[in-house]
């Protein structure tokens, strides 16, 4: 790191300390990048100890439901079934078990690797997982275009992707969450644009879209406390470099191309209306949820886990009863131990005490 | 023609075993204790040196990858462990696990290799054994090694003599043999190549000693890479160390790798690279040694066994010993 910016890094420590001035503050992140660059780049201890900085729902890996991942595990051990997906997935847990262990798994880094996977193997249908939130929706949104244009009868999606903006709105209404402002995704508003967001100061709450450097990450910080103090409500753009007003639009608009919204369940949080994704009908034979005979079916959520609660801001990793100790990255019980972008995961590495 | 392929017959004590040792084994290993072929090898002692025992298995997937293969593997692991409490390596044992179907033109290249790999850190191959297991019920090739070294009753190097004051240095850039594995393994499209680092270490560890035994602490970062090492030297000699993110050296293949998969460089396997702690004053000499790669990175402190990283960004943070692989079978 160039001397200038470890300056500059110092310099905002000082100027966040000064203005925070044991003022109690909580800011949220809801990007998984974040909570992982944050814990990584050590940023809280640079921060004074009033400045609270909470992981929101931002990793799509902890917020799919325990149902949809059952679902996905049905589908895998299904004879001439293979479900492809991302690697964090496949520890989840999801009734009893998780999709690690289920017959018929692969893991792909690219999703044009499962269609490729379709291609060579024509006696299998090929599901991949379709997760995420604005930022890989129009990736797969893409991938479903030419499945559909290469008329692979053996290739679908198992829609599990998110939306942001009806999170960030049950947060904000959440009187239990207690939060002064946002960090805002920065590659989901790459996508979406800042405008996408700006529902926020209508709702009396401020943010932040900011970029993943340790810098980006302390000037975000650094004027968006500068607004709380101030008593200004507003949506920033702290990442120019890369993040536009209106985004990018041919990207956003492939989502609604293919998509459409439907309430959605989140794991621990519940449903959320409008804030799933829905295959049009238009591409329905793509869509793993019509293809099978196999139906999604009710799944508890393991006991005593208190994912939901931290996901929401109102409660930490440390007062779950799991946390570190039947609760570990090894044995994960809830979904936030097993992605290494989950807030508990993120604590476990960074901040066990 | 079909590839020539080792048969239960290879293992079973007979005319094709006997033709498999003498044509392949003692071909690349040969010497005057292996080529008695007696059941046992009796080695020299060293009456004023104690001796240094070790043994590693290796199930590596691939076998053969960017830089290295199971062969030299097998003789650097052993070898590097029997260096990393200053020994001077003698001899090595070499068994094999067989799968029936295993193609001999392969087993005879990694035959080769560790045949090359021990002329290079200069220790005989002194006994052995085949078997082989049908087809199905192993994967390929394991190794096993073990390696007898002896070491000057004036040298106590170990993960409990880290002291304060000490500092923390590493022999060169961290993660390239569990990232070129990963490479190989997932056959993944990067723009970027990169090498394993498999390499034996005990000749400049020999040079080091030669020079100063003033060394406290030297440790291979294999599986669990950087910092679990440094956790278990930190809890053996109950001491808190501090390690500077900027000093510690990734090559930019590697850190750009690591940020596409997700992986922390600090936990990566290394194969060629050893921690070492030393007095302040020594590290020149450690330097002379191990090359102009060789980096301090960090420093010990008094106070209670803990990691402790202070990142580039100026902020800080603990490191903890690794909790899940990042890629299984790396060795």
């Amino acid at each position: 790191m160039a001397e200038s910016d470890k300056n500059k890094i110092k310099s905002l420590a000082d100027a966040i300390r000064d203005l925070v001035d044991d003022t109690p503050i909580t800011l949220m992140e809801v990007c998984g990048t974040h909570t992982m660059a944050i814990a990584r780049y050590g940023i809280k201890s640079l921060l004074p100890a009033s400045l609270d900085i909470v992981s929101g729902p931002g990793c799509p890996v902890c917020v799919t439901s325990a149902q949809d991942i059952q679902f996905a595990i049905d589908l895998a051990n299904q004879k001439d079934c293979l479900v492809a997906t991302f690697g964090d997935m496949i520890k989840v847990p999801g009734e009893s078990s998780n999709l690690g262990s289920a017959q018929n798994v692969e893991v792909v880094y690219s999703p044009f690797d499962a269609l490729e996977m379709a291609r060579q193997n024509p006696g299998k249908e090929i599901v991949l997982l379709g997760l995420g939130f604005e930022t890989t929706t129009p990736l797969i949104a893409s991938l479903i275009k030419s499945a559909a244009s290469s008329n692979l009868g053996n290739f679908s999606v198992l829609p599990m992707h998110k939306l942001v903006p009806p999170a960030l709105k049950l947060l904000v209404a959440d009187h239990d969450s207690k939060l002064d402002g946002f960090i805002l995704p920065g590659h989901v508003s790459a996508i979406t644009g800042t405008g996408y967001f700006e529902f926020l100061e209508t709702a009396g709450i401020g943010g932040v879209v900011s970029g993943f450097t340790s810098l980006d990450i302390m000037e975000s910080i650094y004027v968006l406390i500068a607004d709380i103090i101030a008593g200004r409500t507003r949506v920033l753009n702290n990442y120019e470099r890369v993040v536009r007003k209106n985004g990018n639009p041919k990207a956003f608009n492939l989502i609604w191309e293919v998509y459409e919204p439907e309430d959605s369940k989140w794991r621990g949080i519940g449903t959320i209306p409008a804030s799933g994704l829905h295959i049009k009908d238009k591409y329905e034979d793509l869509d793993a949820n019509c293809k099978f005979e196999l139906k999604k079916r009710e799944v508890e959520e393991p006991k005593g886990c208190i994912c939901g609660e931290i996901l929401m801001g109102r409660k930490k990793p440390k007062d779950c009863r799991h946390f570190g100790k039947t609760c570990t990255p090894l044995y994960p019980v809830g979904p936030c131990m097993v992605s290494s972008e989950g807030t508990c995961a993120a604590w476990y590495k960074y901040h066990k005490e | 023609m079909e590839p020539k392929i080792i048969t239960i017959n290879h293992g079973a004590g007979g005319r094709l075993m006997h033709e498999f040792i003498h044509d392949s084994i003692v071909a690349h290993l040969g010497n005057s204790k292996l080529d008695k072929m007696d059941d046992s090898s009796v080695l020299q002692n060293y009456p004023h040196k104690l001796p240094v025992l070790t043994t590693d298995s290796y199930v590596v997937h691939p076998v053969f990858f960017s830089g290295g293969d199971i062969g030299r593997l097998c003789v650097c692991g052993t070898v590097n462990d029997l260096a990393a409490s200053g020994a001077e390596p003698l001899a090595l044992t070499l068994s094999f696990i067989l799968e029936e179907g295993f193609e001999l033109e392969k087993l005879d290249k990694i035959i080769a290799s560790i045949g090359k790999t021990a002329k290079e850190a200069g220790v005989e191959i002194v006994t052995g054994d085949t078997k082989v297991v049908e087809k199905g019920k192993g994967d390929g090739i394991f190794i096993n090694t073990a390696g007898l070294g002896f070491v000057d009753p004036g040298v106590s190097i170990s993960s409990h003599n880290t002291l304060p004051g000490d500092l923390v240095l590493v022999t060169g850039p961290l993660g390239n043999h569990e990232m070129a594995l990963f490479k190989d393994r997932e056959n993944m499209n990067f723009q970027y190549s990169v090498q394993s680092d498999v390499t034996p270490l005990n000749l400049k560890v020999k040079e080091l000693l030669a020079h100063t035994r003033n060394i406290h602490t030297i440790k291979d970062p294999t599986r669990g890479g950087l910092a679990s090492a440094l956790t278990e030297i930190a809890q053996n000699s109950q001491v808190r160390i501090e390690l500077e993110e900027e000093k510690i050296p990734v090559d930019k293949e590697v850190k750009a790798m690591c940020d596409l998969v997700g992986f922390d460089p600090l936990y990566l396997a290394n194969e060629g690279k050893y921690i070492i702690v030393c007095p302040p004053e020594e590290t020149p000499k450690v330097k002379a040694a191990f090359g102009s790669e060789t980096t301090v990175i960090g420093q010990v402190e008094k106070g209670q066994p803990d990691l402790i990283l202070n990142t580039a960004s100026g902020g800080n943070r603990r490191l903890i010993m690794m909790e899940n692989i990042q890629l299984p079978r790396i060795c």
